[in-house]
């Protein structure tokens, strides 16, 4: 019997992935070739593509379409306040620590979220959220309601000097997105992956083979759970002002998000790179009308709902057979050079 | 004397918000239709009142004649033209489209109208309260609301259980294949049920902006409110919708009275409570 080997990479993806490297190679160099806003505007894009890149694991992967991650960017930003401001640790070291803390709040969410499916399962997501939202505006030490600035001396304590206080969040920012996407690839290649693609296919035949799909859901929503804490820590340190509107904010931190990810490609790891890509263009080109740019931003992402469902990566998956990185699966006979077309699984 | 005040107060108020869950009951009974931007419809309702009282200078109260085929008009050509195309097996497309419009009204609405609170003055029906016993009376005004909410639900609950139409909403909200098969036009049976959606929000619309303050971006809050009490009353039931509202209503100003920040909390905890204990809701007609 010939051995048989699942192969991932493609050269599509061989290319893929060495430009990926390549850019990110170039992008950790920033401080030397950028100014001050450049390296803002890159570290906001980073954000985006963490936040899209997570929900896109959650709701294209595992099938839970969650309208209520703004409750774990708020929970994450209000961890990092509480930590720096009344425990004196100091900020990088709050960011790993305030996902740590929504990973421990998301196991009981989770166990309530799970009774609910589909339709019934988004809206609790939503009150969840705003559950949070309400209680966070009730500790009055971090200003209720009105929420309250990070004082000087914590911000100063990452380091004394501007400019590398600058470089070091920007590199913090960078190696988180990074982090994530790269999570996100090795659980896809793990057996997880293979578990949550036959669940995303037909879920009684996945659970007919063995798979434990609430189970992987459940880890799978815990895992997101930490990862949107760390980054909405991050955003809201390089803000360094929270207030319980902005950090539990549905349009921002759901509602972008969703079209991000939709516009790229919803179910496609390359999708929440794509998508936030196009949105910040968007972003720079319209932002000079105000509020006629949100109205923009929602008229074009339903465009893409309906006209290109699979997202612009799906367009280009579809037609030239790409991908990005080395995530599909397909069985190598030894010997057998000129192969069949094999199916494949995305 | 004092406790059975707030809870009265709180079931008035939780006529409202059935206004509010009415409509979304209904075309999420029909076509599992989740529409986010149902709040900021309801906003743009009390916009079109304001123009309409403003243009004619009649009272609020009188311009729902006018409002309603305003509304159901724009819902019947929203299903036409756009949600019946998200339909399907996905739970994402119509997620994502009515996010759109959802975004898209709330900044449209403050391009027209800037971000400043409005409200309708219905003259002395706002203060005028009603005595019903010692130390206990009812404003007017909720009271009004409550008895409309009624009336609306009641309208809803005959249309959908003994007309043709009715039939015609129960047979493609049970089986849309089959439906079709029997001569129904699943596209124009959709775009009645969010034309007569659109015609509850217009109600609901108008007495919210009579009601409390407005702007453009209140309208996810009432979404909020309206989904919990569709949810608590169970899918396809219309009294049961009315049943979560009320519940809702009770929560708040229960949670109200303990600490005025507690007065939204109390009714996610009451609405997050009763979906641990029965996630179908208390009187589930159709299966989700």
């Amino acid at each position: 019997m010939a051995v048989v080997r699942v192969e991932h990479a493609s050269p599509s993806s061989r290319i893929g992935t060495g430009l990926l490297l390549a850019i990110v190679v170039a992008l950790a160099f920033a401080p030397l070739w950028g100014g001050r806003e450049d390296l803002r505007l890159l570290s906001e894009i980073y954000s985006y593509v963490a936040l899209a890149s997570l929900w896109n694991l959650l709701a294209g992967y595992a099938g839970l379409v969650s309208v209520g991650q703004q409750a774990y960017v708020g929970i994450g930003a209000y961890a990092l306040f509480a930590l720096t401001m009344f425990a004196g640790v100091p900020p990088l070291v709050a960011i790993p620590i305030a996902g740590l803390v929504a990973t421990v709040i998301s196991v009981p969410v989770a166990t309530l979220l799970f009774r609910l499916r589909g339709h019934y399962f988004a809206i609790a997501t939503w009150v969840i959220a705003e559950v949070f939202r309400l209680l966070s505006a009730q500790i009055s030490a971090l200003g209720g309601g009105s929420g309250t600035s990070l004082p000087a001396t914590i911000v100063i304590s990452i380091a004394s000097n501007r400019a590398v206080r600058e470089w070091l969040t920007y590199w913090v920012s960078l190696a988180l997105a990074v982090a994530i996407v790269g999570a996100i690839f090795v659980l896809l290649r793990s057996r997880y992956g293979l578990a949550l693609t036959a669940i995303r296919d037909n879920e009684l035949a996945a659970r007919s083979n063995g798979v434990d799909a609430t189970r992987t859901k459940l880890v799978i929503y815990v895992l997101t759970a930490c990862g949107t804490a760390m980054v909405g820590a991050l955003i809201f340190l390089q803000k360094l002002r929270i207030s319980p509107d902005t950090a539990f904010s549905v349009n921002d931190w759901t509602a972008f998000v969703i079209f991000i990810t939709v516009i790229g490609g919803v179910g496609r790891i390359e999708g929440p790179l794509i998508g936030t890509i196009v949105f910040f263009i968007l972003r720079q080109l319209l932002a000079d009308y105000g509020s006629v740019y949100l109205l923009m931003l929602g008229v074009i992402a339903i465009a893409a709902m309906l006209k290109a469902p699979k997202g612009l990566w799906g367009l280009v998956a579809d037609r030239f057979g790409w991908q990005m990185l080395p995530l599909e699966r397909r069985v190598a006979v030894p010997g057998d050079v000129k192969q069949s077309p094999q199916p494949k699984t995305p | 004397m004092h406790w059975v005040n707030i809870i009265l107060q709180g079931a008035l108020t939780g006529g409202l918000y059935a206004l509010f869950a009415a409509g979304l009951s209904l075309i999420f009974g029909v076509m599992r239709l989740v529409n986010i931007a149902h709040g900021d419809l309801i906003v743009v309702a009390a916009y079109v009142a304001l123009m309409v009282t403003s243009a004619l200078a009649i009272n609020p109260l009188m311009s729902i004649i006018i409002v309603i085929p305003i509304m159901a008009a724009i819902g019947y050509a929203l299903q036409r033209l756009l949600l019946n195309r998200t339909l399907g097996n996905d739970l994402l497309p119509p997620l994502l489209v009515t996010f759109g419009l959802s975004v898209i009204i709330q900044n449209g609405l403050l391009e027209l109208f800037t971000a400043d609170s409005r409200k309708l003055q219905a003259g002395s029906v706002e203060v005028d309260s009603i005595a019903i016993g010692p130390g206990l009376a009812v404003g007017t005004l909720p009271l009004i609301q409550f008895v409309v909410a009624i009336a609306v639900i009641a309208a809803l609950q005959a249309i959908f259980y003994r007309t043709a139409l009715g039939r015609a909403f129960r047979a493609t909200s049970d089986d849309r294949a089959v439906a079709q098969l029997m001569g129904l036009d699943n596209r124009h049976v959709y775009a009645l049920a969010m034309a007569l959606c659109m015609a509850v929000v217009a109600i609901a619309g108008v007495l919210l902006a009579v009601r409390a303050n407005f702007d453009p971006s209140i309208g996810p809050a009432r979404l909020i409110f309206g989904f919990e009490a569709v949810i608590i009353g169970g899918l396809g039931s219309m009294w049961g919708t009315l049943a979560g509202g009320i519940i809702l209503g009770i929560a708040q100003a229960i949670g109200a009275e303990i600490n005025p920040g507690w007065q939204l909390l109390a009714g996610h905890l009451a609405f997050l409570l009763i979906v641990a204990i029965r996630p179908e809701g208390l009187f589930p007609k159709v299966q989700g």
